[in-house]
């Protein structure tokens, strides 16, 4: 745990402040929903820079845990009444604890690899859980995809969606804050800085990077829940979208890996813009060549992201 | 005395090469001990294999009387054994307080704990105190200079409480000053009951501070005994000179 601050207390009071404020005051559908996407890479960015960010292993793996986390959502609510339609959002803890205990064997092997035969392992993780939503046609109905049962929100559709989303990046902020100023995090950012040094001294590396890719990829499979309610339909290909896991790298790049607010701050600035540009562009997926301009930009003019510039500054 | 840590027929080949063969030798509780031996006569090799770093190809490695099947350096450092690095390692972007409160060994269940506790911080300052690196208390180690980073890395050791400590060259590229300091700090510790195991190449030193000293060349054993007669033997002088 970080010491509480009263400049600190304030900032998350006004960040929230406002960002529930939002939909109450922006009431155009489409607003709303280019708020629950921005909430969501938010999300995401922030989910993945708590183990990447802080461990200095690169995932590129996240997509598959997001795409769990909507298909077991799916699944389980095709089995199930979703009563008034928020029942999905109170399971989605559970999902994400599920998710999260389930990935820890499978990364305890990926994590015997470093720097980038960790990235390509973590990739190959998600082109296989792509195909086994191609291929388990039993669970996923295969290319066909997984409806969702719908919900009965009337007016402000987004707004639930929306709500949930917000939560999940809470929490996720406050566990990443906990972790930033706790034991564990010291020793993840050990880990980063010099793994062999810190094994040599005795910490249990391997234990510590275990948690933090445990609360990650919990956090990627509730985001990944509340999109695929949100969405009714859930494809492979979209469930397990390398290039959502891409856009919240390049989210937490852009905002300043291992810092609190860094990644949220790379999708306010982020999202909005690719939506712009989706519906300005259409479908001539022309916000991919912008993706790797900003990628560019970034290297050379803020190497280190937008927070750790602006405290050097 | 008995042998605090003993290496029996430790070998490693890279290819072709037998960096460390049939190497035997033992490291009696309470003595500072040397390794010494002429450049490339495996003694970084044999501090890896012995602290988990490398996997022996045969051999066996005791640390206070147990047979260390897998020498893995986590579980060694948790039961005792550290060591420094020829090259300092610290942790460039943490505090120097960060840096020695890191080396405090944690159960699981104290990760969700503060970083740095009162407690732990108290004792951080006072073994930096000690260390002549108190006034860089809340710097980043990557201020530091080389001299001064492997004394923080020999300061952070000490916070794991270790029984043997391996320095790997701790005087190398090192001012006279800190040459002086780094044995200062290696007698104190020595009278308070901690034993060593010192790679270096500064044989006056070692003659000063060491016993017994074991001499390795090609990756075994050439001599071995106290300062004074390893000086002398024929070996020894052939190993370093080439006869």
């Amino acid at each position: 745990m970080s010491r509480i601050t009263p400049i600190g207390l304030l900032r998350a009071a006004v960040v929230l402040g406002a960002a529930i404020a939002y939909p109450l005051v922006i009431t155009p559908d489409w607003l709303v929903n280019i708020g629950v996407f921005t909430l969501m890479y938010a999300g995401l960015a922030t989910a993945w820079n708590l183990f990447s960010g802080y461990t200095g292993y690169i995932s590129l793996g996240q997509a598959a845990f997001f795409g769990i986390g909507a298909y077991a959502l799916a699944i389980t609510f095709n089995h199930i009444s979703i009563g008034n339609g928020y029942r999905p959002f109170y399971v989605l803890p559970l999902i994400g604890l599920a998710v999260g205990l389930a990935s820890l064997p499978v990364a305890w092997v990926a994590l015997r690899t470093r720097a980038m035969t960790f990235a390509i392992v973590t990739l190959m993780l998600l082109f296989i859980v792509q195909q086994l939503a191609f291929n388990l046609r039993s669970v996923t109905h295969g290319s066909q995809g997984v409806a969702v049962p719908q919900p009965s929100f009337s007016s402000n559709f987004d707004r639930p969606y929306y709500f949930a989303m917000l939560g999940i990046l809470a929490l996720g902020l406050l566990v990443t804050w906990y972790v930033r100023g706790s034991k564990l995090g010291l020793q993840l950012l050990a880990v980063r800085e010099d793994e062999e040094k810190a094994r040599g001294l005795g910490v249990r590396v391997t234990r510590a990077k275990l948690i933090a890719w445990g609360l990650h990829v919990g956090l990627t499979a509730m985001i990944g829940g509340v999109w695929g309610y949100y969405l009714f339909f859930i494809y492979p290909e979209s469930a397990v979208d390398p290039l959502v896991m891409i856009g919240a790298v390049l989210m937490t790049f852009l905002g300043g890996r291992g810092t609190l607010w860094g990644p949220m701050i790379g999708a306010l600035v982020l999202v909005p813009a690719q939506q712009w540009a989706l519906t300005d562009f259409g479908a001539t997926r022309l916000y991919l060549i912008a993706y790797a301009l900003v990628f560019v930009v970034i290297l050379l003019a803020l190497p280190r992201g937008i927070v750790p510039s602006l405290r050097r500054a | 005395m008995t042998a605090l840590l003993e290496a029996r027929g430790l070998t490693k080949r890279f290819g072709g090469v037998a960096a460390v063969d049939g190497c035997s030798f033992a490291v009696p509780e309470g003595t500072v001990s040397a390794l010494v031996g002429p450049n490339g006569s495996g003694k970084t090799t044999v501090f890896n294999l012995l602290t988990g770093y490398l996997r022996a190809d045969a051999g066996s490695v005791w640390f206070a009387g147990r047979h260390v099947r897998r020498p893995e350096p986590t579980w060694l450092a948790r039961s005792g054994l550290s060591r420094t690095f020829q090259q300092a390692r610290v942790f460039p972007e943490l505090t120097l307080v960060e840096n020695l409160v890191v080396a405090i060994q944690q159960p699981w269940h104290a990760l969700a704990r503060r970083a740095v506790r009162r407690s732990e911080e108290a004792r951080a300052l006072s073994v930096l105190e000690e260390f002549g690196l108190g006034g860089h208390a809340t710097a980043r180690a990557a201020t530091l200079s080389y001299g001064q980073k492997k004394l923080l890395e020999f300061a952070a050791l000490l916070m794991g409480e270790p029984r043997l400590v391996l320095l790997d060259e701790p005087t190398a590229g090192v001012n006279p000053v800190m040459v002086e300091a780094m044995e200062r700090h290696i007698r104190e510790l020595h009278a308070r009951g901690l034993t060593f195991l010192v790679v270096e190449h500064n044989m006056n030193l070692v003659m000063r501070l060491c016993d017994p000293v074991i001499v390795l060349d090609h990756g075994t054993k050439l001599a071995e005994g106290p300062p004074a007669v390893v000086q002398t033997d024929p070996r020894v002088l052939d190993a370093y000179l080439g006869a």
